[in-house]
C-alpha cells in the first residue's frame, strides 16, 4: 500500500492535521480541525455504505452518539481509563450494529435508508427513559478524568491527537476495503445486487459486515469527543443533522472515492464557517446542507471528485 | 458427443406457482456430465422461470433440485453459485459501473474456487479473452456493444470456473457472424468438461449444440430426446405449430455444421 | 373497558385523517415510484396555512380548505418540475435524496421564521357524547371530510378520464406512452394532487392537534406505516390502514408514554417490511 501515491498523500494531510495548530498553539484551528476530523471520519465510513454497497444510511450518527455514551458511561460510573472506554465503544457498537445490520439490511434501497433514521429515533427515546445513562438530562464527567492524561490543557491535545489517528485510520481503512475482495464484493452489490448474488456475492453477510464495520471508527470518534466535551446528552448525541451533514460530505467529495471525502469535508466546512458568519439564523446550515444536495443530486451525482476522475481520467490512477 | 454417466442436474418434480398462475408443473429431468442439454418450447413456457428455480432466485413450491449431488432446493443464489454453478441472462445484467476485467474479477473471486484477488484476477483476464474481449479489457462495461455485453455475461460465468452453465438465450439479437462465433465458444466450454443447460430460440444453433433436447410447454415437459427425435415428435411440432415457420425449422431438423450458414440466415430472423 | 372502546373509537376518526395524510405519499409512490421525503413538511404546510388564514384574515378554519387544496397543487407541481423530474426512471434512491434535501431546506426556513414554537388553531365544533364519553366534534368534522376527500379522490381515478390515464400510468409507464398519455404531464398532475392531499391532511390535524415546525416528521411517519401496511398505490388500502393506525394508537396510548408512540409505529414499519418486503399487500403497479 505504501507504494501507491495515495498513501503518502493520505499522510501529508495528518501531518497537516498535526503539525498546523501546533505552530504557535493554535487553540481555535486545532478546534476547527476538530470539526473537519469529524466530517471526514464520519463521512468517509458512510462511504463505505453509500459509495460501496449503494445503501443511504441516514442514521450513522446512531453509532457516533452510542459509541459516546458507552465510553462516557464506562468512564464516569467505573472509572475506566480511556483507551480501554474507547475499544469498548467501538467494538460495542460494532457487535450491536452487525446484529441490527442482519436484520434492517433485509430491506432494500429506500426501505433501508428511512429504517435507519427510525433506528436513530428509536435508540435516543431509549436513551431518554434510561436512568442509567442520565436520561435525557445526560450525563456530567467529572473534571477528575482528565488528570491520567496530564490535566484539560494536555488532555484536550492529546484527545486532538487521537481523533486525528481515527481520521487518518478512516481514509486508510476505506482505502484498504476498495482494493480488497471484500470491497470488490461491495461495490459489485453497489451496482446490481442481484446480479451479485447469483455471481455467488454473499450478500447479506457482506451488507452487515461493511454496516458494523462502518461503525467502528465513528464509535470511537463519539466517544472521544463527547470525552472532550465532558457532557453528553440524548439530543446532542443522536442529532440527526451531523449524520445529514455528513450525507452531504460524502455526496460532495463523491461517493465512492476516498479523497472525495477529504475534499468534501474540506469544502462544506469552508462553505458552512462562511455562511454562519453572515447570516443570522442557526438553522441556515441545514438550508445550505439542503440545496447543496439537491444541486449535487440534481446534477452532479458523482460528486466533485466523480466529476474530475471523468474530466482527467489518469487522475484516477493516482488519487482514488 | 459421448457423456459421462454420472448426473450432473436432477429435477423431480419441480413445481412453482405465481399467484394463479403454475408457470411449472411437475417437471422432472435427469441432465448428464458434460452433455449440453437443450431447453426449448414456445414463449412462455417457463424456461426462465426454471433456470431461476436452479439458481435460486426463486423456490420452487414442490418438488426437489439435485446439483451434483446436493440438495439445492431453495437455497440462496450466492450459495447455488459457490458449489459450482453460473448462468447467464437473457436480459444481460452487467455491473455496469465497472469494467470488463473487473466485472470478471467479480465472478472468479466468488465463484467455486473462492479465489483470492490477485489470482481471480489472472482466470477474469483467461475467461475475458476466451470470449474474444482482449482489447476491451479496460473498458466500462456500459460502454459495450449488445454483443460484447453478451460476452462480457458469458466470460463472467466462466470466471467462476462453474461445473454447470445454465446458457439464457446466448445468441438473442446477434447478427450471424456473432452466432457462429459464439456457438465455436460454447462447443469449446463444453470440451473442457463444463456441462450446459442452453435455452435458446435459434432452433438451428441449439439442435446442432445439443446432446440432448428437453421440450417445455405450458410449464410442464412435452418431450424428451435426441435432436431428431424431438424434431419428429409429432407433438411438439403441433406445440410450436402456431408458429409455422419454426415448425418446419424443427422438421427440417438436424442441421450439419456445414449447412449451418445457410440455415442460420433463415432461423437469425426467428430471434 | 368502555373508555379503552370510547378511546378506539376516537382511533378510528383520527386514523380516517392519518389515511389522508399517507393517501398523498402512497398516490405518488404508487404512480411514479418516488417516495416523498418532504411530505411531512408538507403536511406542516397545510397546518401553518390554517393557521396563517385564520389568524391573520380571520378565514373560518374549514373555509381554507380550497385554498390549501389547490394551493398544494400548485405546490406539488412545482416541487415535480424542481427535484423530481429528472429522477424519474434513475433508481428510487436519487429520489429520495433529491426530495430529502428539498425537505432540509424547506425545514431551515421553516425553523427560521417560526422557530419551535408550538401553535394552536381553536376550532369549536359540537361535540357528540354518549354516557360519560364526548367525542370531539373536531374529531368527527374532520373524519368525515376526510372520508369525503377519500371517496373523491377513488371516484377521480375510477371514474374519470384523467384518473385513468393516471392509473394506466401507474401500471406501466412505457406502455401508457405508447398509447398516446403524455406521462410526464401526468406524473406532475400525480405529484401535484399527492403534495395537495398532504396539505389538506395537515390542515385537518391542525384543527385537532397542537403543531410546530417539526411535527410533519411524526405525521410523514404514520403515513410511511399506512402506506407498508395499506399497499402503496393503493388509496382506500390507505385509508384503511389509516384507520387501522389509529385504533392501535387508541388502544394503546392510554398505556404508554407518549414518546414511545413514534417508536412503536416505526418499530412496527421496519418489522413488517421485513416481514412483507413488499408491504403487506404487495400489489404494486396498480391503483
Amino acid at each position: 500500500m505504501w507504494r501507491r501515491p495515495f498513501f503518502w498523500i493520505v499522510a501529508a494531510v495528518i501531518a497537516v492535521f498535526v503539525f498546523a495548530p501546533l505552530i504557535g498553539d493554535n487553540v481555535s484551528l486545532r478546534e476547527g480541525l476538530v470539526l473537519a476530523a469529524i466530517y471526514i471520519i464520519l463521512a468517509s465510513n458512510l462511504n463505505l455504505m453509500l459509495g460501496y454497497a449503494g445503501y443511504i444510511n441516514f442514521g450513522s450518527i446512531v453509532f457516533f452518539g452510542l459509541g459516546g455514551y458507552i465510553c462516557v458511561w464506562l468512564i464516569n460510573s467505573y472509572n475506566w481509563p480511556l483507551a480501554p472506554s474507547l475499544l469498548a465503544a467501538g467494538i460495542g457498537v460494532s457487535v450491536l450494529s452487525f446484529i441490527f445490520g442482519l436484520g434492517i439490511l433485509r430491506l432494500r434501497g429506500p426501505f433501508f435508508a428511512l429504517s435507519t433514521i427510525g433506528i436513530v429515533e428509536g435508540v435516543q427515546a431509549f436513551v431518554q427513559n434510561f436512568e442509567p445513562w442520565g436520561g435525557s438530562a445526560g450525563i456530567y464527567i467529572s473534571p477528575m478524568v482528565f488528570q491520567p492524561l496530564g490535566g484539560p490543557g494536555r488532555a484536550l491535545w492529546v484527545i486532538y491527537f487521537l481523533l486525528v489517528a481515527v481520521m487518518g485510520a478512516s481514509l486508510y481503512l476505506s482505502y484498504a476495503i476498495k482494493t480488497s475482495k471484500f470491497g470488490l464484493g461491495l461495490l459489485a452489490i453497489g451496482q446490481n445486487e442481484d446480479a451479485a448474488a447469483i455471481l455467488g456475492v454473499p450478500t447479506p453477510r457482506y451488507k452487515a459486515l461493511v454496516y458494523s464495520v462502518s461503525a467502528f471508527l465513528p464509535a470511537i470518534a463519539g466517544g472521544l469527543y463527547f470525552f472532550k466535551s465532558a457532557f453528553i446528552q440524548p439530543s446532542d448525541a443522536f442529532d440527526l443533522s451531523l449524520s445529514t451533514e455528513a450525507l452531504v460530505v460524502a455526496m460532495l467529495g463523491g461517493q465512492g472515492t476516498v479523497t472525495g471525502v477529504a475534499v468534501g469535508a474540506y469544502l462544506y466546512e469552508e462553505l458552512r464557517g462562511y455562511l454562519l458568519t453572515s447570516a443570522s439564523f442557526s438553522n441556515f446550515q441545514l438550508v445550505i446542507a439542503g440545496a447543496l444536495l439537491l444541486v449535487i443530486v440534481l446534477f452532479f451525482p458523482s460528486g466533485l471528485m466523480g466529476f474530475i476522475y471523468s474530466r482527467y481520467p489518469s487522475t484516477k490512477k493516482v488519487l482514488e | 458427443m459421448t457423456a459421462n454417466a454420472t448426473p450432473i442436474l436432477q429435477l423431480d418434480h419441480v413445481g412453482k406457482r405465481f399467484g394463479g398462475l403454475q408457470a411449472v408443473h411437475d417437471l422432472s429431468f435427469v441432465m448428464r456430465e458434460g452433455e449440453i442439454l437443450g431447453l426449448i418450447g414456445p414463449n412462455g413456457a417457463g424456461k426462465s422461470t426454471l433456470f431461476n428455480l436452479i439458481n435460486g432466485v426463486f423456490a420452487p413450491n414442490t418438488g426437489r433440485i439435485v446439483f451434483a449431488g446436493i440438495d439445492i432446493t431453495g437455497q440462496a443464489p450466492y450459495l447455488v453459485a459457490r458449489h459450482g454453478l453460473a448462468r447467464t441472462h437473457q436480459i444481460v445484467q452487467p455491473l455496469t459501473n465497472m469494467t470488463v476485467l473487473e466485472n470478471c474479477t467479480v465472478g472468479a473471486c466468488f465463484g467455486r474456487e473462492n479465489l483470492p484477488l490477485g489470482r481471480a484476477r489472472e482466470v477474469a483476464r483467461e475467461a475475458a479473452i476466451g470470449v474474444g474481449l482482449e482489447d476491451r479489457l479496460e473498458m466500462l462495461a456500459l460502454h459495450l456493444t449488445i454483443a460484447g455485453k453478451k460476452r462480457l455475461e458469458l466470460a463472467r460465468a466462466l470466471a467462476a470456473q462453474p461445473k454447470l452453465l445454465l446458457l439464457d438465450e446466448v445468441l438473442a439479437g446477434l447478427n450471424p457472424t456473432e452466432v457462429e462465433y459464439m456457438i465455436a465458444v460454447i462447443r469449446r466450454i463444453r470440451d473442457r468438461g463444463v456441462s450446459i443447460l442452453i435455452i435458446e430460440h435459434l432452433m438451428q444453433a441449439i439442435m446442432s449444440l445439443s446432446h440432448r433436447i428437453v421440450v417445455l410447454n405450458y410449464g410442464e415437459k412435452l418431450a424428451e430426446g435426441s435432436p431428431d427425435e424431438v424434431a419428429r415428435n409429432p407433438q411438439v411440432v403441433e406445440a410450436y405449430l402456431g408458429d409455422p415457420k419454426l415448425a418446419a425449422e424443427l422438421q427440417a431438423g438436424d442441421a450439419t455444421p456445414a449447412s449451418q450458414g445457410e440455415a442460420s440466415q433463415g432461423s437469425a430472423s426467428n430471434v | 373497558m368502555l373508555g379503552i372502546l370510547a378511546s378506539i373509537i376516537d382511533g378510528v376518526l383520527v386514523g380516517l385523517v392519518y389515511g389522508l395524510a399517507a393517501m398523498g405519499l402512497t398516490l405518488i409512490w404508487g404512480v411514479m415510484d418516488v417516495i416523498n421525503l418532504t411530505h411531512g413538511t408538507m403536511i406542516v404546510a397545510g397546518m401553518f396555512t390554517l393557521y396563517l388564514l385564520t389568524s391573520a384574515l380571520g378565514v373560518p378554519p374549514y373555509l381554507a380548505l380550497p385554498p390549501v387544496l389547490v394551493g398544494g397543487f400548485i405546490v406539488g407541481v412545482a416541487l415535480y418540475w424542481i427535484a423530481v423530474h429528472r429522477m424519474i426512471g434513475r433508481p428510487p434512491l436519487m429520489s429520495l435524496l433529491s426530495t430529502f434535501a428539498v425537505n432540509l431546506v424547506l425545514i431551515g426556513i421553516g425553523t427560521g421564521v417560526w422557530g419551535t414554537a408550538l401553535f394552536n388553531v381553536a376550532v369549536s365544533v359540537p361535540g357528540i357524547s354518549i354516557g360519560r364519553y364526548t367525542f370531539p366534534g373536531a374529531h368527527i368534522l374532520a373524519a368525515v371530510l376526510a372520508a369525503v376527500i377519500a371517496a373523491a379522490l377513488y371516484l377521480f381515478l375510477h371514474g374519470t378520464r384523467l384518473g385513468r390515464a393516471l392509473r394506466a400510468v401507474a401500471n406501466n409507464r412505457e406502455a401508457a406512452e405508447l398509447v398516446g398519455i403524455p406521462s410526464t404531464r401526468l406524473l406532475a398532475i400525480a405529484f401535484g394532487c399527492g403534495v395537495s392531499l398532504a396539505g389538506v391532511s395537515g390542515l385537518l390535524i391542525g384543527t385537532l392537534f397542537p403543531f410546530t415546525v417539526l411535527s410533519g416528521d411524526g405525521y410523514q411517519l404514520k403515513g410511511f406505516v399506512v402506506t407498508v401496511l395499506g399497499g402503496f398505490g393503493n388509496p382506500i388500502g390507505a385509508l384503511l390502514g389509516g384507520v387501522a393506525l389509529g385504533v392501535l394508537e387508541g388502544a394503546v396510548t392510554p398505556f404508554v408514554p407518549v414518546s414511545w408512540t413514534l417508536v412503536i409505529e416505526f418499530g412496527l414499519f421496519v418489522l413488517v417490511l421485513i416481514a412483507f418486503p413488499g408491504g403487506v399487500f404487495a400489489r404494486r403497479g396498480t391503483l
